[in-house]
């Protein structure tokens, strides 16, 4: 079992360990590179202010929250005087000159940044295949093929595969449609994707913007409340951040209920799925039923129309947020003989084909003559969606479903597109709703490869959200 | 030949608002500025930038709302309207699409010797797109983002004009009425207020022809020639058998020109949609009434009350409520002094504007100087002085170079009043008069004029005419 950061943190006080050994002992298995699961690793030197300032705190005695924990960070958030690449070829020399929020919280908080996270390109795929960089791997062997090498989940599939193979102690991804979830499952560790509106965007390399969230991925349900402490706040500067109160998401996370909690288990997430996911079901089920924790049947009206409306609304909104990437003020510029030939020749060469293909889908779907079929359908359903979560959220306090539909698959695969935006399906119902939801660890397959179960609660109801996470984690922890 | 022809025109005004910063980032919105200095992260579409709406538009629009007539929406929505141009770097343009801020509004303007309405169907705001410059370099072109993110306020009009003159009014109306308002400069030199032209032609009576539209015309000038050369030339293919195609037209400021620049075929499908990273504009009647005061008076309530207040002439009234400036001017002088608004008004726009305009000098700069102007006008008014001393008089005042009254002091230019005084002079002037004296008797009235003449002459022009002519005439009819 890893360290959580609550053990580090009580290492670093009794000083077990300093903060210079620590970030060391991460950054040589980050350097190691073995599943690529980094686009760039920070030098000590580089980081050597913030060790010893961390140090520094520890010493005197007044540590701030994440004093001296390392952390990956997805390569999708920028930071300031760091090259943020998005795993695009066209952003490849891209250095901004800001720090995303959410990062900033973090640095605020005292954490030390091992360096960037590989990921899908612009955050589009669902096995890290896409990069520019080459694609992560799974950190988990097939115990009846342990040649294979294994997809980690995507888009934040880097972030996961960094955190189970211990080269940082908690990772930031993005969820867009289950980008922090699904990789979170497949590789054996809890992955959060706060309710929309929590986590400002603002210096996030945007995909999807009415869908993107940013959120902890973590050994254990409390450090996901540590990160996820510092990261929750209301930002002026994204307009669709919420500016309600946050709560201490650490103080009750290991007490008990007060009330009689009611879970509803969807059974039509159940349909013709595997044994080895139903008994995930199950064993979260009966662990749970232990305190006292009631399940019943719930049953969607629209989950059928989820994944096509996720494909329309997301490619729609990226084949805007990704014009900028033009070639002209920053980023990877291909020569050309006229203007029109250096956007053509920058985004053609720029780009993979993931990316290509959905910008494709999202130009298409909101081309003049399509635009009512599918756009504005797309977000009639959307809202059909959010009514229906809303309906079952008041027949029952959370929703239990699996995260993934299958185990983490060999690299290369699965090379139909559909086959690959299938693997979501769990997981981009919540989103389209904006509700939060957590991935944890929950049993291992007959493969021996770890599965998860995935959390959803009420908007911004994270805390009780996470104690409920918490519950379930003591009693469905598995060995490595 | 173009007698039985008529043009039906529709106008896109694009309105420069005056916000101290633009319409979704901190920038400072200002002209003049070195390439690129009022540029931040999210003007120049960095990764992960957000827009966030700057209130201070939406209030500048509902004003606007007010002026012209408008329903004002409380739910409006910032679309995404996707093309690609290096002067736009996010590679789209935030706008207002299928729910504007603002929609159906009039504004009346003259025509002939007539009012007509001109019914406006939307007012949307939207971001400006900076500027390319192509005449720098041979090889390079040049890309100024100072531009990127103004706010616009684009004004639709229905297609309700008919003439280039009309044009003219309604532009101008709309000029003096976003200036009065004090939501645009009107600078239209510096691209402040523009104009998309769209014109089509059709014989009287007749169905609406295929419109062409003529892009981005920034003067009263041009947007008459551009007219002009655009409803002969779609005239002309007609009578020659051919037909207009719906083209975009450029209007070439060199030649008074219009060419096309793209045809139908070749618009672009701008794509537009929701943008996700803005929630819609929910206004509530509040919000929106708590603006209405901060519209103030309108050229037509000025108008009103110079007409029936003031008794102004209406020629007069039109020239000082034309710009905002001019009534605040007029009306401050009015409130602190006890000359007649009319006798004002004939000075303002008299001899105060020539001496504005001699000078190259602001209306406003004049406001710190009406106490001095009005005492000089009393002393006129009062014949303290006479009309004459007060045109020498008036360019010192103006000047600051000393109050009125000792400046006419100085100048030894105050009237002879005293009744007594004068009739000496008079008595003086009429030795060895008899004989007109008597020509006056028997009805010539023109030797009346002489005679003032000659006593002014007495006088050295310091004589109070009026009384010099009363006590003239009392003398002679004996």
């Amino acid at each position: 079992m890893k360290n959580s950061i609550s053990q580090i943190k009580k290492a670093l006080i009794e000083k077990k360990i300093s903060v210079g050994e620590l970030y060391d002992e991460y950054l040589a298995k980050a350097k190691s590179g073995n599943n690529n699961s980094f686009n760039l690793v920070i030098d000590r030197e580089n980081n050597i202010s913030s060790i010893n300032d961390s140090q520094n705190r520890y010493d005197n005695g007044n540590p701030l929250p994440l004093d001296g924990i390392p952390l990956g960070i997805k390569d999708l958030f920028c930071t300031k005087g760091i090259r943020t690449t998005a795993s695009s070829k066209i952003l490849s020399n891209y250095i901004p000159n800001y720090e995303s929020f959410v990062t900033q919280q973090l640095l605020n908080d005292g954490s030390i940044f091992i360096g960037k996270n590989n990921c899908d390109e612009f955050a589009m795929g669902s096995s890290n295949e896409t990069s520019y960089f080459g694609p992560v791997i799974n950190p988990w062997k097939n115990k009846n093929s342990q040649k294979d090498n294994l997809v980690p989940g995507g888009s934040s599939g880097g972030s996961a595969a960094a955190v189970a193979e211990g080269s940082c102690v908690a990772s930031m991804g993005t969820d867009t449609g289950g980008s922090i979830r699904q990789p979170a499952s497949l590789c054996g560790i809890v992955g959060l994707k706060p309710t929309f509106g929590s986590c400002s965007r603002w210096g996030i390399v945007a995909f999807a913007s009415s869908l993107d969230q940013a959120g902890p991925l973590t050994n254990c349900v409390e450090d996901a409340a540590y990160v996820l402490n510092s990261i929750n706040k209301y930002d002026f500067n994204d307009s669709t951040s919420s500016n309600h109160q946050r709560e201490d998401y650490l103080v009750d996370i290991n007490n008990s209920f007060e009330k009689k909690i009611k879970i509803g288990i969807p059974s039509d997430y159940l349909e013709d799925v595997s044994d080895d996911i139903l008994n995930q079901i199950d064993n979260t089920k009966k662990a749970l039923s232990k305190h006292g924790i009631e399940f019943v049947d719930v049953k969607f009206k629209t989950t059928e129309y989820a994944l096509s409306t996720y494909y329309i609304l997301a490619p729609a909104e990226a084949s805007s947020n990704l014009a900028r990437y033009d070639g002209i003020r920053y980023g990877v510029r291909e020569d050309g003989e006229s203007l029109d030939d250096i956007y053509l020749n920058s985004r053609t060469k720029g780009f993979g084909d993931e990316v290509t293909r959905r910008i494709l889908i999202g130009a298409y779907v909101l081309s003049a003559g399509y635009y009512d079929a599918y756009y504005r359908q797309a977000q009639k359903v959307r809202r059909l969606i959010k009514n229906d979560f809303q309906r079952i959220l008041n027949e029952v306090d959370f929703i239990l479903t699996p995260t993934t539909p299958n185990e983490a698959f060999k690299i290369g695969d699965k090379l139909d597109p559909i086959s690959m935006y299938k693997n979501d399906i769990y997981t981009v119902p919540t989103s389209l709703a904006g509700l939060p939801g957590i991935s944890i660890p929950s049993g291992l397959s007959k493969n021996g490869l770890p599965l998860g179960v995935q959390f959803i609660g009420n908007y911004f109801e994270e805390k009780s959200l996470l104690q409920l996470a918490a519950l379930a984690e003591k009693e469905l922890s598995f060995n490595e | 030949m173009s007698n039985n022809w008529e043009m039906v025109i529709g106008l896109e005004v694009h309105a420069q608002l005056k916000t101290s910063s633009k319409l979704f980032s901190s920038s400072p919105n200002q002209f003049g500025s070195e390439p690129n200095e009022n540029v931040n992260f999210i003007d120049s579409g960095m990764p992960g930038m957000l827009p966030v709406m700057n209130f201070g538009c939406i209030e500048m629009a509902i004003k606007t709302g007010y002026a012209l007539n408008f329903k004002i929406n409380k739910y409006s929505v910032f679309e995404r309207k996707n093309y690609f141009y290096p002067d736009l770097p996010q590679g789209y343009q935030i706008s207002q699409f299928e729910f504007p801020i603002l929609s159906e509004g009039y504004i009346n303007i003259d025509s002939g010797d007539n009012q007509k309405k001109i019914r406006i169907e939307r007012a949307h705001l939207e971001q400006d797109a900076g500027k390319s410059i192509h005449d720098i370099d041979p090889k390079y072109s040049f890309i100024d983002l100072n531009r990127v993110g103004t706010p616009l306020l684009e004004i639709v009009s229905y297609p309700d004009l008919s003439s280039a003159d009309e044009v003219i009014n309604y532009m101008s109306s709309l000029r003096q009425l976003l200036m009065y308002i004090d939501v645009c400069d009107g600078n239209m030199q510096e691209g402040s207020l523009r104009a998309d032209v769209n014109l089509s032609v059709r014989k009287k009576g007749q169905e609406l022809g295929t419109r062409c539209e003529i892009k981005n015309l920034n003067s009263f000038k041009f947007i008459k020639q551009a007219i002009e050369y655009e409803f002969q030339r779609q005239i002309n293919i007609i009578d020659g058998g051919g037909e207009i195609e719906q083209n975009t037209m450029l209007f070439d400021t060199s030649t008074g020109e219009t060419r096309a620049m793209r045809s139908k075929e070749f618009s672009h499908d701008y794509r537009y949609f929701p943008d996700p990273d803005l929630l819609p504009v929910n206004l509530s009647q509040e919000q929106i009434d708590k603006i209405k005061p901060l519209v103030g008076e309108l050229p037509q309530d000025k108008l009103n009350k110079y007409l029936d207040n003031y008794s102004l002439d209406k020629d007069i009234a039109k020239i000082i409520i034309a710009e905002k400036q001019n009534a605040n001017l007029f009306e401050k002088m009015i409130s602190e002094s006890t000359v007649k608004p009319k006798f004002i008004a004939a000075w303002l726009v008299g001899d105060i504007f020539a001496f504005i305009k001699e000078n190259n000098l602001e209306v406003n700069s004049l406001n710190d100087k009406t106490k001095d102007i009005t005492d000089l006008l009393k002393l006129i008014s009062d014949d303290v002085i006479s009309n004459k001393a007060g045109k020498e008089i008036l360019p010192k005042v103006l000047n600051g170079e000393g109050k009125p009254s000792e400046l006419v002091k100085e100048l030894g230019l105050e009237q002879v009043s005293d009744s007594g005084e004068l009739e000496k002079i008079i008595d003086e002037a009429l030795v060895g008069e008899e004989e007109n004296i008597l020509k006056f008797q028997g009805g010539s009235d023109r030797v009346l004029g002489y005679f003032v003449g000659k006593c002014l002459k007495a006088t050295k022009g310091k004589g109070n005419p009026k009384l010099i002519n009363k006590i003239l005439l009392e003398k002679l009819k004996k």
